[in-house]
């Protein structure tokens, strides 16, 4: 690293961040947007940086994302999953992370099934570690390119009255979310069945909808969870047809909304359960947007931690701020 | 015959006998042979100078976990003894969730057999509920007791069973045991890593709600109303349960409850940034959980302080918080932690920590000791009660180092132990 990194050696959360570390990240992605439109998608930011995406859970949007944003950057990459690896042998993450360590990396994008695993790794290895989602605690980049989404449409994020639906109990999503919102001074509820929401949401400053419809009537934007099947056959639902019929986003229920809400989706969906596709594939839906934005965050949030200085990001783009 | 040991000089506090006053102590033979001024003194006598010491009943313990047999990588009777010795307790009851499971008279035996090799602080078994702790049918209490146990537990598992729980209390009483209740609602406590409240809601780690413990303690205790039998509570943690412990007194009922230091000076608050070393089942609860368990020390709810000494390897705690076992280390800070968080306050006086360490588990568990009533066992605890100490885990005489006290500054100290008479620790 060749100077100050300003959010720190690692980003293992927006909860630890101020508004105006997150505001940088979303600063940033701006001039790295433009370099997913070019013909040659390459800048030499982070060339000779090698970057290991240690992926211990299934993902492919956010792997891919990464690597995507990796690879624009120049750097080197290595992508490691749990199965097939020694960690299907046994291995325990600090071991993991001690033969990272012994072969001189310098990044690590870690998705681990157990909440706090990017924490445990970031205080035991010298490279940067960028939390890809950990348990049911955060997923920070998701948070970010939400973020960024919502501020391309709305030129603002600062009084907006934004609503996460679904599954907040096991969902770190929400939590960036919340966090980062809050951060940037947006209102924010969430809304979903009381057996799918911590016991102590309201103590996190968050509104809470029992209706969907009470939430849409609210709402500038919803940001609509992935309900993950396996919550009803664990008893937290009674079906999905009810879970549908009950919180389900459909093109009715937004009609009688007093304003159009924005809608987004950090995906996979599950259409016709959480989410309609008249809905997901209408014209507030702003879902292939987030996957968009979802590079260029990355890619902010990279050259960022690797040393690289905010006022260069632009001169970065152009292949000469390299960190 | 074994040296007689002379403490002199000592403040004597043993509540058992309304005890409070500078004098000498003598034990001969195993036994108090004398207290008080100009008691004379035997010419070869080994002589311990208590100037400015608290000479007390020595500390029993009702809950350890000393891993032998299975764990002996982890702990073993013999070292396990020896940090109970370190710590001022000069008995230790040890819980039968080892590899294999103690219950059985042959694995009682071989506990009571290890514990007199150790030489240090006496070790008493505990034995199991259930066959294999698995909660289907009832050890074999009677053939335990004949070998040594003290008492019966599932502990680490909670009785499923409410009929099981039931005929366990009933035929305790033949042998006048307790029934040592682990309380957990299994189905509400499952996956929890943490307290259930706004900690593990931010740090996205499953909680144990309070009920979980509740649930448990109040129908126990109402099986215990049933079955007039003796159910004692460990590991208390919550409010709710310290109010359903008060209830079941007042009614009469047989129920007596312990709680662990750390649940006396610990919060919730601790597992931020994930430090397996303040992950232990029942969770650290909240700072009005902590507040109503000091009170409950005080007015007598909480009967005793017990330290659920839990030593794991400590690669075992360097891991993912939820994959992490509970349970932390606790004799050699026990008495520490119970200063700092009660007495030094001002929530308790010494005679009462003396009496909850060491009186009230001696009476409750029918176990020898808790007094130095001349012609009892010379099991005596002398300790300083100002010293202040940094807690350095590597001297641990436990095999264990897994403690959310290291790099803590803590008050009180045990200077010197004595079981059956002879000096099994000293402070160096």
């Amino acid at each position: 690293m060749t100077a100050a990194a300003p959010l720190g050696k690692d980003l293992l959360g927006l909860e630890p961040l101020s508004g105006e570390q997150i505001s940088l990240i979303l600063d940033t992605a701006e001039p790295f947007k433009e370099i997913s439109e070019r013909a040659i998608k390459k800048v030499p930011t982070l060339r000779g940086s090698t970057v290991v995406n240690l992926f211990f859970e299934n993902s492919t949007r956010t792997r891919i994302s990464f690597e995507f944003a990796e690879k624009r950057l120049s750097a080197d990459t290595v992508n490691v999953s749990s199965s097939g690896s020694s960690v299907s042998k046994g291995e325990t993450l600090v071991d993991t992370a001690r033969n990272l360590e012994a072969m001189r990396i310098d990044m690590v994008v870690i998705r681990h099934g157990s909440s706090g695993a990017a924490k445990f790794l970031a205080g035991r290895i010298e490279s940067n570690v960028i939390n890809a989602g950990d348990g049911m605690h955060e997923h920070p980049t998701q948070g970010l390119l939400d973020l960024l989404t919502l501020r391309d449409h709305f030129k603002r994020i600062e009084g907006l009255r934004v609503c996460i639906c679904g599954d907040v109990l096991h969902s770190r999503v929400a939590r960036s979310n919340i966090w980062g919102l809050r951060k940037l001074g947006a209102e924010v509820a969430v809304c979903g069945p009381r057996s799918l929401m911590p016991n102590a949401i309201d103590e996190m400053g968050v509104t809470v909808f029992s209706r969907i419809e009470e939430a849409i009537e609210w709402a500038d934007a919803l940001n609509i969870l992935r309900l993950q099947l396996e919550r009803m056959t664990a008893g937290y639902i009674p079906s999905l047809r009810e879970y549908n019929r009950v919180f389900g986003v459909t093109r009715e229920r937004l009609e009688r909304a007093p304003r159009d809400v924005l809608i987004l989706h950090p995906g996979p969906m599950n259409r016709g359960v959480e989410i309609d596709s008249d809905v997901a594939d209408g014209p507030h839906s702003v879902i292939l947007p987030q996957v968009t934005n979802g590079v260029a965050v990355r890619m902010a949030v990279l050259y960022l931690l690797s040393g690289g200085r905010p006022e260069l990001a632009e001169s970065a783009k152009a292949g000469k701020g390299a960190p | 015959m074994t040296r007689p040991v002379l403490l002199t000089g000592g403040r004597v506090l043993d509540p058992s006998q309304q005890m409070d006053g500078v004098a000498d102590v003598l034990l001969v033979d195993g036994a108090v042979a004398a207290i008080g001024r100009d008691i004379g003194r035997p010419d070869d006598a080994q002589t311990v100078d208590c100037a400015g010491l608290i000479v007390s009943p020595g500390f029993i313990d009702v809950h350890c976990h000393l891993r032998e047999p299975g764990r002996a990588d982890v702990e073993t009777i013999a070292s396990g003894a020896r940090a109970a010795a370190a710590g001022g307790f000069t008995a230790v009851c040890a819980m039968p969730n080892t590899d294999p499971v103690i219950d059985n008279p042959a694995a009682v035996g071989f506990v009571v057999r290890q514990g007199l090799r150790a030489g240090a602080a006496r070790v008493y078994p505990i034995g199991a509920i259930s066959v294999g702790q698995r909660g289907e049918a009832l050890a074999e209490f009677g053939e335990m007791v004949d070998a040594g146990a003290i008492g019966v537990s599932d502990d680490g598992k909670p009785v499923v069973s409410a009929q099981l729980m039931r005929t366990a209390l009933e035929y305790a009483r033949t042998f006048q045991i307790p029934v040592i209740d682990h309380c957990e609602e299994p189905t509400l406590a499952a996956g929890g890593a943490m307290n259930e409240g706004i900690v593990s809601a931010r740090l996205g780690l499953k909680g144990i709600p309070d009920e979980a413990e509740e649930i448990m303690a109040i129908r126990d205790i109402l099986l215990a109303r049933l079955t007039r039998g003796h159910v004692h509570l460990a590991h208390m943690s919550t409010k709710g349960s310290v109010e359903l412990i008060r209830w079941g007194k007042d009614r009469g009922i047989n129920v007596t409850a312990e709680v662990c230091p750390h649940h006396l000076s610990l919060t919730e608050e601790a597992v931020e940034g994930y430090d397996t070393n303040a992950k232990m089942n029942p969770p650290l609860r909240t700072a009005e959980d902590v507040e109503t368990l000091r009170q409950a020390v005080r007015d007598g709810t909480i009967d005793l302080v017990a330290t659920d000494h839990a030593p794991h390897h400590y690669d075992e705690k360097e891991r993912e918080f939820q994959n992490a076992p509970n349970g932390i280390v606790g004799l050699e800070t026990a008495l520490s932690v119970v200063v700092d968080s009660l007495v030094v306050p001002g929530h308790i006086d010494f005679g009462t920590l003396v009496d909850r360490m060491s009186c009230s588990p001696a009476r409750l568990f029918g176990l020898p000791g808790g007094t130095l009533r001349v012609g009892s066992p010379a099991d005596v605890t002398v300790f300083d009660p100002a010293r202040r100490w940094t807690v350095d885990p590597d001297l641990f005489l436990s095999k264990g180092r897994n403690t959310p006290y290291a790099g803590m500054t803590l008050t009180g100290r045990t200077i010197c132990t004595v079981v059956a008479g002879q000096v099994v620790y000293t402070l160096n």
